[in-house]
């Protein structure tokens, strides 16, 4: 069975400081943030340069700028929210059809050598197949309406979750079950009290990886099968050549990845206030 | 002061006041590679109502087993243990774990008032009992707070506080001071006391300390190393409540620590004989493969 790597409980910075002295650090803390901010800057500024002085071509890097004003023209005449939130919607439904079976399933083979023995191969034995191989078979199935869409991102989900939820379960200290048995806790509260929260630094990791995989197969499955979504707004560019229309659906698609983190990482802060420093 | 050498009875009770825990008999063998391994063989105890009995003995005894076995985590070979009900709505025995043992996902709070709650005490009761228990125990600031935040000794606290609210026939304690320091102990000895003077309830107490056995109990068990068996008995007469550190003083202490040190000492050589024993053998295993 392949095991997810878990941090440990605590999400906060590592408190370990390198030698130089506190002064110069935060200085340094700054300077990072600075460069951080500049290097994407620069690299626009350049391209914008290049493309404007004929260095780059501008049938495939259109200037910044011309990218930036075809996106105010879409959101202007409302295409732009349409496809964004086709898209997160077909996510958010199918997030919630891939995490539930997932968290289920993974706290009772954690739970029950019975089932982890009968379902690990299963398991196992399907996650290595590449999901985008699956999307033919779910269009067959599901046919080209919403759910084909819904179910591709159900199945990315649904992977690392699993796999981290029984890992986590897994890696619960024994003696927690012996306090839950000792204080006469019933099946449901040992896993509501013990199963669950014990899990749930590592089901949250689980969660993070599950909907960057979903983002991925949503992008995937709208090229093919779809007539809304950011999928479809970047191949249809693509047919009609409207190189900015492309890029632009490729920056919104980068920007709902990096807030999809952020919220997940939010949404464990909140979850776990026991881990917080 | 009563001594019974390898004695298989030890009732100290008027035959007709029936014991709060009475072990009969008791044996627990494990099997290890086709081998079975003797851990506990023919453990006899009567435990009167409201003692502090504590069980002495070299690592590796089988103590915690014992403990286990008389908790319900873990069944016996053979023999049975029993303990007497008051009433039926109190739960049999509440254990107070050697290590971290509080669920570090749960306030103090909540990890206090888990057993109440896992048997469906009503809200007043749970807020009352574990309102006590917290004030005791010196936790009542720390309700809220969570274990990470919290010392080692503190969270020891919320482990007794635990045990107490949860108003067991009998508490069972294992080692839970041993991953402490030594003022830590002391200073939780002392408020373990004071929390137990209240009502007295049976306690059976595992500890490898000679000093923590003597300073606590009031009747001690000096265990044999493996296989466990009760090697001696021996009553502790200081009177109660006890002053942990005024007890040092006393020149009985002195000799207590050192009769129980006595039957101890054998226990503790033959323990290190058979490590050294078991090392050596694996050494002589491992050098013939080559």
């Amino acid at each position: 069975m392949t095991t997810q790597v878990t941090p440990q409980q605590s999400p906060a910075p590592a408190k370990t400081s390198p030698s130089p002295p506190r002064k110069r650090q935060a200085g340094g803390k700054n300077t990072d943030r600075i460069l951080a901010v500049l290097s994407p800057v620069l690299l626009l500024v350049l391209w914008e340069i290049g493309t404007r002085s004929g260095l780059l071509d501008e049938r495939f890097f259109p200037a910044p700028t011309s990218i930036f004003g075809q996106m105010i023209t879409m959101i202007q005449d409302g295409q732009l929210w349409e496809h964004t939130g086709a898209s997160i919607q077909r996510l958010f439904l199918g997030f919630w059809l891939g995490v539930i079976p997932a968290l289920v399933i993974g706290i009772v083979m954690g739970l029950s050598r019975r089932f982890r023995a009968a379902l690990t191969p299963l398991i196992s034995g399907t996650y290595p197949i590449p999901k985008s191989a699956l999307l033919p078979l779910i269009l067959l199935v599901f046919g080209l309406g919403e759910m084909s869409k819904v179910a591709m991102v159900a199945i990315g989900v649904f992977y690392p979750v699993v796999l981290n939820t029984v890992s986590g379960v897994l890696q619960i200290q024994p003696i927690y079950y012996d306090v839950a048995r000792n204080f006469g806790a019933s099946r449901w509260r040992v896993f509501r009290t013990v199963a669950l929260p014990g899990a749930l630094p590592s089901i949250m990791t689980g969660v993070e990886l599950g909907a960057g995989l979903g983002l991925i197969l949503i992008a995937l499955a709208e090229m093919v099968g779809a007539e809304s979504g950011l999928g479809f707004m970047i191949w249809n560019a693509w047919e009609l050549f409207q190189v900015e229309q492309m890029y632009v659906g490729i920056m919104v698609i980068a920007v709902i990845g990096f807030a999809v983190a952020l919220l997940v990482k939010e949404i464990a802060r909140l979850l776990m206030p026991w881990s917080r420093s | 002061m009563t001594t019974a050498d390898s004695t298989t009875t030890n009732s100290t009770l008027d035959p007709t006041t029936p014991a709060k825990i009475a072990i009969t008999g008791l044996g627990r063998v494990f099997p290890v590679r086709r081998q079975d391994v003797v851990a506990l063989d023919d453990i006899n105890i009567d435990i009167p109502a409201g003692q502090f009995f504590v069980i002495v003995g070299p690592s590796g005894c089988g103590k915690t087993t014992l403990l286990r076995i008389i908790a319900g985590l873990e069944t016996p070979s053979s023999g049975q243990v029993t303990v007497a009900a008051s009433d039926g709505d109190r739960p049999l025995n509440s254990m107070i774990f050697q290590g971290d043992s509080i669920f570090p996902w749960m306030t103090v709070w909540d990890n206090a008032a888990y057993g109440l709650k896992a048997r469906g005490a009503p809200d007043s009761q749970v807020r009352d009992t574990v309102g006590h228990y917290l004030d005791k125990t010196g936790l009542t600031h720390f309700a809220d707070a969570y274990p990470h935040q919290l010392s080692g000794g503190m969270r020891q606290r919320v482990s007794i506080a635990r045990a107490f609210a949860n108003d067991p026939e009998v508490l069972l304690m294992d080692e839970p001071f041993s991953a402490l320091d030594e003022q830590n102990k002391t200073l939780l000895q002392e408020e373990l006391l004071r929390v137990w003077e209240e009502n007295r309830k049976t306690v059976v107490y595992i500890t490898h300390s000679v000093d923590e056995a003597v300073t606590l109990g009031d009747r001690i068990m000096v265990m044999t190393a493996r296989p466990g068996r009760a090697k001696a008995f021996v009553d502790v007469p200081f009177e109660r409540p006890r002053d942990v550190l005024g007890l040092r003083h006393v020149p009985e202490y002195g000799d207590m620590v050192y009769e129980i040190w006595d039957h101890l000492r054998d226990e503790v050589k033959q323990t290190q004989q058979a490590a050294a024993a078991h090392a050596g053998g694996r050494k002589r295993r491992l050098l013939g493969k080559r």
